[in-house]
């Protein structure tokens, strides 16, 4: 293997996914954090495997479910944490809140809560590096329920059509909020979709962080040579429920256990301990460093300040025109 | 009639070809800038406001869209956050609602939603009103719905001096600005300064000096108010004709100012007047210059109907010259 650390590196990053959300649930009923939540857990080897094949320079394009990508960028934990509490220290200043995380220095556009919304964002992106000749890649993440949509058409054409270097990232968890894929839509392979508009369009188990990886890393490397845009459908399950206010209708507890015994963080760390690749005690250490981080993110986002009102209408239009 | 106040050597020219000229300025002087729409390339313009930039430019500069509204105007604010400059064609107002998600969702809330991160630095140029019988659907004129939107900045040239330049100055700014350009504008010509330089798109401009009355208008009706305030002239009437260029943000000194000048407004607007912009423009004088209204104040704006085909019935439902002379009679009850 290329990258001896790589298998560490994807259970530690879906490690810290996986309990920042659940802490990130636990503070929502404490009332720390308000608005919408939208948890990402069930969903970690998706994120987790694209963004580990992207380089500094590249862009993320991602949804209001979007905790894990930004995580998974490098963007500080405690830094995100606080944008939920609403903090002046937190990302997007306390402006954005749990949907809206950007961070310039990893080149995360969003954070759009539009579906839809950020595909024709990630097209122009890429129009942006086509045009100035360099070779980066925008990665744009949106759900199954966004290839309904107006904008995932029109974009997935015009990518096509000019050559940009995209990658498509359907993270198909099977529901958008409640309404299952086979209630919207008659063509429910996904890929053919895409096919329609000559890219190359691969199924991938969402479930499996190396299959992602695996996955996403010929896409990149594909599209980095000037193959134009790829389009991975992600075929994952989101654990939890839609948000903080669903109460989960539309599907079963059967169904929901089942996709649980594929628990992507679990069979990847059964994996590696049957290979000897990563110990228990290994495992356990990182769970360790991954509880030391989100308790210094929690540390964080409490000693943060908020920001003061007559601060109200800044960022309507950049300063240094403004007045 | 004094439209423009050229202040340099000048040129004469339509205010289609100062749109162009504006347009071939920024794409030659600046490797960031590049137009992107429907048609605006092989076809010329379907206003043929770009033709022949495209043997000038190539296709890469002068970029044909299909027809996408929302994902080419989203491509214009995602080549913008990349380091571009975008000039993005919507062919019309009409057209723009397809990509009202992209111009409200994310072109207006990028900057504030990131918290000062990601400006988005678009022009947006789309061609608005009505006058030439194309219909209920390509006769909309919904400038004031966009200026509603804190996040833009929305300027309406209404003479050729500003088709010329505003451009050079919406592409300076930082942040997504609209531009509406009156289709009934581009085959008008006149004097225009050759080497203004960007201009301020800020705002309001006085067109005529006057004293008995005000009115305020942009775009396509400013013609048409001037026409008014020359034949008001002949009667006696001193108009005073203001143009607020910039409909976002609306330059409210400059709209009191005229009103405590003259203590009678008249609003020409050729939006419905329900909700609109001249409602905006009414609000705000109502706020902070009511004492100084000597006289109702008139709105002479479309009647509240889909703007419909047959030329009588479309002039009948526009205001006219002779709507703005009889609004001027009933504020000055003479």
């Amino acid at each position: 293997m290329k990258d001896p650390d790589q298998p560490r590196r994807l259970l530690k990053q879906m490690v810290m996914i996986r309990r920042f959300e659940e802490k990130c649930a636990e503070l929502y009923q404490v009332e720390k954090i308000r608005g919408f939540l939208h948890l990402y857990i069930g969903e970690e080897a998706v994120a987790t495997g694209v963004i580990d094949t992207l380089e500094a320079g590249d862009a993320v394009v991602a949804t209001y479910r979007e905790h894990g990508h930004a995580l998974a960028l490098g963007v500080e934990p405690g830094r995100i944490l606080a944008e939920m509490y609403g903090k002046a220290e937190g990302v997007s200043m306390g402006r954005g809140g749990s949907m809206h995380l950007f961070d310039a220095d990893t080149r995360l556009f969003g954070g759009n809560a539009i579906v839809g919304g950020g595909l024709p964002v990630a097209v122009g992106l890429a129009l942006a590096d086509k045009l100035k000749g360099n070779d980066r890649v925008t990665a744009v993440f949106f759900g199954e329920g966004a290839v309904a949509e107006g904008e995932f058409h029109e974009s997935m054409n015009l990518a096509a059509l000019w050559r940009l270097p995209v990658l498509f990232c359907c993270e198909n968890n099977l529901y958008a909020m409640g309404t299952a894929l086979n209630r919207a839509q008659t063509q429910m392979r996904i890929t053919l979709k895409a096919s329609a508009y000559e890219m190359p369009a691969w199924e991938v188990d969402g479930m499996d962080v190396l299959a992602v990886s695996q996955a996403a890393t010929r896409a990149v490397e594909s599209i980095r040579g000037g193959a134009g845009p790829h389009f991975l459908e992600l075929r994952t399950y989101r654990f939890r429920a839609h948000s903080m206010f669903d109460p989960e209708l539309y599907r079963d507890k059967d169904e929901v256990n089942k996709w649980k015994l594929r628990d992507p963080i679990e069979t990847f760390r059964t994996m590696l301990e049957a290979d000897a690749i990563v110990t228990s005690d290994e495992f356990a250490a990182i769970e360790a460093e991954v509880a030391v981080e989100i308790d210094a993110a929690v540390a964080f986002a409490e000693a943060g300040t908020l920001e003061p009102i007559h601060d109200l209408t800044r960022f309507v239009h950049s300063e240094e025109v403004a007045r | 009639m004094t439209v423009t106040e050229p202040r340099h050597a000048t040129v004469t020219m339509t205010y289609r070809e100062a749109v162009r000229e504006g347009i071939r300025d920024a794409i030659a002087s600046d490797d960031r800038v590049f137009l992107m729409g429907e048609d605006v390339g092989r076809y010329g313009g379907c206003y043929a406001v770009s033709k022949g930039l495209f043997d000038e430019f190539g296709d890469e500069r002068i970029r044909d869209t299909p027809l996408s509204e929302s994902g080419f105007v989203g491509a214009g604010i995602g080549a913008a956050l990349g380091g571009m400059r975008p000039i993005v064609e919507v062919m019309t107002v009409n057209f723009a609602l397809l990509a009202l998600d992209q111009i409200v969702n994310t072109a207006a809330l990028y900057l504030h939603m990131s918290g000062g991160q990601f400006n988005v630095p678009i022009v947006i140029r789309m061609v608005t009103g009505a006058g030439r019988q194309l219909g209920a659907q390509h006769s909309h004129s919904l400038e004031g719905w966009f200026a509603h939107v804190p996040g833009l900045k929305v300027v309406a040239p209404a003479t050729i001096e500003d088709a010329r330049w505003m451009l050079a100055s919406a592409l300076v700014d930082p942040d997504p600005v609209i531009i509406f350009e009156h289709a009934a504008l581009y085959g008008s010509s006149g004097e225009v300064s050759a080497d203004s330089g960007p201009v301020d798109i800020n705002s309001a401009r006085i067109r005529r000096r006057g004293d008995d009355v005000s009115i305020i208008t942009h775009g396509g009706s400013l013609a048409k108010a001037l026409t008014a305030a020359d034949e008001l002239d002949a009667l006696g009437i001193s108009t005073e004709v203001l143009d607020l260029r910039s409909l976002r943000p609306l330059d409210t000194a400059a709209i009191l100012d005229t009103v405590a000048h003259t203590h009678r407004l008249v609003i020409v607007d050729e939006g419905w007047k329900s909700v609109g912009l001249s409602a905006e423009i009414l609000a705000r004088v109502s706020e902070d210059a009511l004492w100084e209204l000597d006289a109702p104040v008139m709105r002479v704006c479309a009647v509240e109907v889909p703007i419909p085909y047959a030329m009588h019935m479309e002039q009948a439902a526009l205001p006219q010259v002779a709507d703005i002379v009889a609004a001027v009679h009933k504020v000055l009850d003479r």
